[in-house]
Formats: C-alpha cells, sequence, structure tokens
C-alpha cells in the first residue's frame, strides 16, 4: 500500500469517524458519500460523525492461516462487531483468549498496530477491539 | 433474444500441476471444446475468457489477445475478452458468451475459463484471494476469505445448529464424488474422522472444509440453438441465466447466513428458464468451503434456510440422493482453480445431461444447474441447462 492510500484513510482509522446521513439520519462507518437508502436526498448532506466505539460480537473465527503481515499474530481473533450505532465493522479481539471470545459479548475499540509492510515498510495502525468486561480464562483460573 | 446451446466442452485436469503453464491449460481446454464441438476455428465469432487474477499469479495481464493467439484464432482477428468477478469470473464469461450470441452478434463463442495458482507461495495465495474482499475495511485488518466464510459458519451453527460434523460430511460427500471424477484433482476418499481431525484454517473451518489451491481449465463451446443441429444432435440448451450483486463487505449484510446474490440471481434464472428448484436434477455449486454448499442449497430453494446440514447428513444431496450436488466432486475434491471454476461446472452439468458422466453418472438427468459466486458472495452467477 502507497503512503497516499493509507494517509488517505487513517483520518477515519485513527478518529473513528464516520458520516450521518442529513435527511434520514442513518449512520454509517466506514463512510460513504452517499446514504444507500436516500440516493440523491442525501448528496451534500452527508456530515462527519464519530463512532462511540462500544458494541457488542456478531461472530468471529479464529485465524490459523494469514496473510505475510500477519504471520506474527497468528492465532489471531477476526470478529464482525455491531456498533452501538447499529452500522457493522470487521476487526481483530485483543486481550482476550481465543477460547473466551463469545458471541455477544461488549468490547471496545483501541487504537493498535494492525501490521507493517516488511522490515523497513510502512506501519499501519488503526483500531482492535477490547473485550470491556475483563475476562478471567477458566484455564487460567486453575493456576 | 434467441436460444443458445452449449455444443462443445474440453476440461483439463485439475491439480497442483507444476509441469504445465497457464498457456498450455488454456490451450488444452479450449481445443479439446472445439474438437469436441466439430466446428472449424473460423467459425468462431469472440472469445471469452473467466480469469481472477492472472496479474497477480503469473505477473500476465492482457491474457485475452494470449490465448486467443495460442489457439489460433487471431488469424480472423476476433474479439476476446477477460471476464473478471474473482471466483465466480467463470461463470460470468459463460454468461457474456451467452448474451453475446443471444443479441445475435455472433453464432458461434468459444468460453474459457484457467487459472494458474500454483506458481507463487501460500501467502501470496491468501493476499490474493482476499483482494475479493473489501480491501481496505476487511483485508487491511486480517480477515481472510476462509475467516469470512467461518464467521458465517458460525452464525449458521447459532441460529440453526448447524454442526461441524454436518459440515464435514460436505467434504466427505465431495470427496467421495470426485474418486469417480478422473479429472478431479483429489481421486482419494476421505471419512469423517480425517476431515474433523484435520488442522484448523479458521475456526471452525478445518483444511477439509476449504477447496485446494489449483491450476486447470475449462472451455465450452456455444452457438445459436438453431444452427446447434448443424453440428451435434445433442444440444444442452441454456435455459436460464441470472446474475445478481450484494454489499461488498460481508459485514454490511442483514443477514450472515443468506447470500442474497443467490438468492436474486436463481430467482431471475428460474423464472426465465420457466422452472422451480424441485425440476432440477443436477447441481453444480460453489463449494469453496463447506459452509457454502450449506448456505447454497438453502438459497437456491433445493431446501428449506437452516435444513442444508441435515439434508447433506441425510443424503440428500449425494449422488443417489434426490438433488445430487457436486457430481463432479464440487470446487472442495475436482479443484478450484478460480477463473476456470464456473465454466468447469457447465462442462460437468453438460456431460450429466448427454449422459457420459460414466461412473458418476445421475440417473435420467435432464434438467441442471449451475451456481459460482465471487468473494464472499458480492457476486452470484446461476444458469440452468436442459437436454432438448
Amino acid at each position: 500500500m502507497t503512503v497516499a492510500r493509507f494517509w488517505r484513510e487513517q483520518e477515519n482509522r485513527y478518529n473513528l469517524i464516520g458520516v450521518k446521513c442529513g435527511n434520514c439520519g442513518k449512520i454509517y462507518f466506514p463512510p460513504k458519500d452517499m446514504c444507500t437508502d436516500c440516493h440523491r436526498l442525501s448528496l451534500g448532506k452527508m456530515t462527519g460523525h464519530k463512532i462511540s466505539g462500544t458494541g457488542k460480537v456478531v461472530t468471529y473465527s479464529i485465524v490459523h492461516e494469514g496473510p505475510e503481515a500477519f504471520k506474527m499474530q497468528i492465532p489471531y481473533i477476526m470478529a464482525i462487531i455491531e456498533l452501538d450505532e447499529g452500522t457493522r465493522i470487521t476487526g481483530q479481539i485483543v486481550d482476550c483468549e481465543p477460547e473466551d471470545v463469545k458471541i455477544d459479548m461488549p468490547v471496545h475499540t483501541v487504537f493498535r498496530k494492525i501490521h507493517e509492510e516488511g522490515k523497513s515498510g510502512v506501519i499501519h495502525y488503526g483500531y482492535k477491539f477490547r473485550p470491556t468486561i475483563p475476562i478471567k480464562s477458566e484455564s487460567k483460573k486453575e493456576d | 433474444m434467441r436460444d443458445v446451446a452449449v455444443i462443445g466442452i474440453g476440461l483439463t485436469k485439475f491439480g497442483e500441476l507444476w509441469d504445465r503453464s497457464f498457456r498450455e491449460l488454456g490451450i488444452e481446454a479450449g481445443l479439446e471444446a472445439i474438437e469436441d464441438s466439430g466446428i472449424a476455428g473460423k467459425d468462431i465469432g469472440a472469445l471469452y475468457i473467466g480469469n481472477m487474477s492472472a496479474g497477480r499469479l503469473i505477473a500476465q495481464e492482457h491474457i485475452a489477445p494470449m490465448v486467443s493467439e495460442q489457439v489460433g484464432l487471431t488469424l480472423g482477428n476476433i474479439p476476446a475478452t477477460r471476464v473478471e468477478a474473482a471466483s465466480a469470473s467463470g461463470g460470468l464469461a459463460f454468461r457474456q458468451g451467452f448474451i453475446d450470441v443471444a443479441s445475435g452478434l455472433h453464432d458461434i463463442v468459444v468460453v474459457g475459463g484457467a487459472e494458474k495458482m500454483s506458481d507463487v507461495g501460500p501467502e501470496v495465495i491468501t493476499e490474493t484471494l482476499a483482494s475479493g474482499a473489501d480491501q481496505e475495511w476487511e483485508a487491511f485488518f486480517g480477515a481472510t476469505i476462509p475467516s469470512l466464510f467461518a464467521m458465517m459458519a458460525r452464525r449458521h451453527m447459532v441460529e440453526f445448529g448447524t454442526t461441524v460434523e454436518q459440515l464435514a460430511a460436505v467434504a466427505v460427500k465431495n470427496h467421495k464424488h470426485g474418486s469417480l471424477n478422473p479429472k478431479a484433482q483429489f481421486q482419494g476418499e476421505i471419512n469423517m474422522d480425517v476431515a474433523l481431525k484435520a488442522p484448523f484454517v479458521a475456526e471452525p473451518l478445518r483444511m477439509f472444509d476449504c477447496a485446494p489451491v489449483s491450476d486447470g481449465a475449462a472451455a465450452v463451446v456455444l452457438c445459436a440453438l438453431e444452427r446447434a443441429k448443424d453440428y451435434t444432435n445433442q444440444p444442452i440448451k441454456i435455459s436460464g441465466t441470472g446474475q445478481a450483486t450484494d454489499t461488498f463487505a460481508l459485514h454490511d449484510r442483514k443477514s450472515l447466513t443468506t447470500m442474497a446474490a443467490t438468492k436474486a440471481a436463481a430467482a431471475r434464472a428460474f423464472k426465465m428458464a420457466g422452472k422451480k428448484p424441485g425440476d432440477i436434477d443436477v447441481i453444480e455449486v460453489h463449494d469453496s468451503y463447506t459452509i457454502a454448499e450449506i448456505m447454497a442449497i438453502e438459497d437456491l430453494g433445493i431446501v428449506d434456510k437452516g435444513k442444508g446440514g441435515p439434508a447433506v447428513e441425510e443424503g440428500l444431496t449425494a449422488l443417489e440422493g434426490e438433488f445430487p450436488v457436486n457430481t463432479s466432486g464440487g470446487l472442495k475434491a475436482r479443484g478450484h482453480p478460480h477463473g476456470a471454476t464456473g465454466v468447469a461446472q457447465v462442462v460437468e452439468i453438460v456431460a450429466q445431461l448427454k449422459g457420459i458422466a460414466d461412473k458418476r453418472q445421475v440417473k435420467d438427468a435432464k434438467v441442471g444447474l449451475t451456481h459460482n459466486i465471487g468473494g464472499t458472495g458480492g457476486t452470484a452467477v446461476v444458469h440452468i441447462l436442459e437436454a432438448v
């Protein structure tokens, strides 16, 4: 990914800025230039909207075979999160053992390094999710 | 719009074919289809080629004239077009060929599909396939195609009680079918124990829940039905075609257990053909992952939503069942060279309808269906074919 592409997207990824449709009030994250319900009625009325970053797990998978840039993180938890605003996004869940992630578990965003492009490449940052209620792992309780 | 028929088919062996190049595979399938149809090279009006990612997998773009020249078609300077829709590239190329002949632009068209995947390592494969998902809002964060299907599988388990044994049953069935297909990548059967103990790719999906990395090519010759009898006494009519889209990113779907694109494409194809799900004798669906076959038979209307898992377990979709699904072995066992897959599905259905499918022949098959999806279901293409 070029530096310019990374730079273009960083406002949304760093600060969780989505958009709100001025016609129907629907909130989008990732942002869209047009409301997909209101179409032309929304043109020029999509305004920046800060996303809360809190939500719950809709579904998840533990990734055991991943791309080169994510190899060091394997196994990692990918999930689809429904934010309090109603919109859904994809991201990793961290600070949580794979066996402890549950559907409907409350989570919130944290700012983390996502991956880096090789030893001298661009380092990408963005959001990941962590459990809102600290988890006591079953396996760790026994220790 | 006029009727269109398939009058010739060609298929290479699928597998990790280290000693064979993209060009060689394309030529073999193309020439076999042309030979099978009995047409002459000069009869061909146009060429369509389904291919997902030659640019990343063999560092070659602009493959349409390359293939056209290799099969000797540049002589007539015919139009040659590459069609791309990730893993639905082949099915979509077939549809473009159909539209071309149906419109009356050309009488005879060749449709090919090819992919050479084994020239790159597994990480490049994972990244390339992930480019069929949303690069900026899914893959960027580490999502892979198997992990996205795994997330659908988990929802399916929660909402309908689908089990890992039912997922494994899809793999066991398709490997059994593949063992009867000499062109299939995998020639051996597997049992439930092997499938359920294989290493995880993306939980809850294990290795045998996922289609392999494959090389291969497939081709068909399409002809206006009114002229088809000049070449064959067994033309297979394309009686319905349907194509549809859905949200690009999986997370934007209202339901994670239904593919709206499959439902819409199927509805269009059934309406055009004047058929209903119960009329179909043999089916090739897009089982890139075992959960994808379960969702496909539900969304195509073969079984009710949520009943896909039990249907597989009870043998409804086995070769000897009421609705045989993936008699070729499917993407799972025949192999999944992405651009070739959609065309290879048509090759299998045509063989079934002509009664030449040998050990895996479905008795008295008259109507068949193919279902090909791109990425996580952002594109779906459905075709209904009939013996006439």
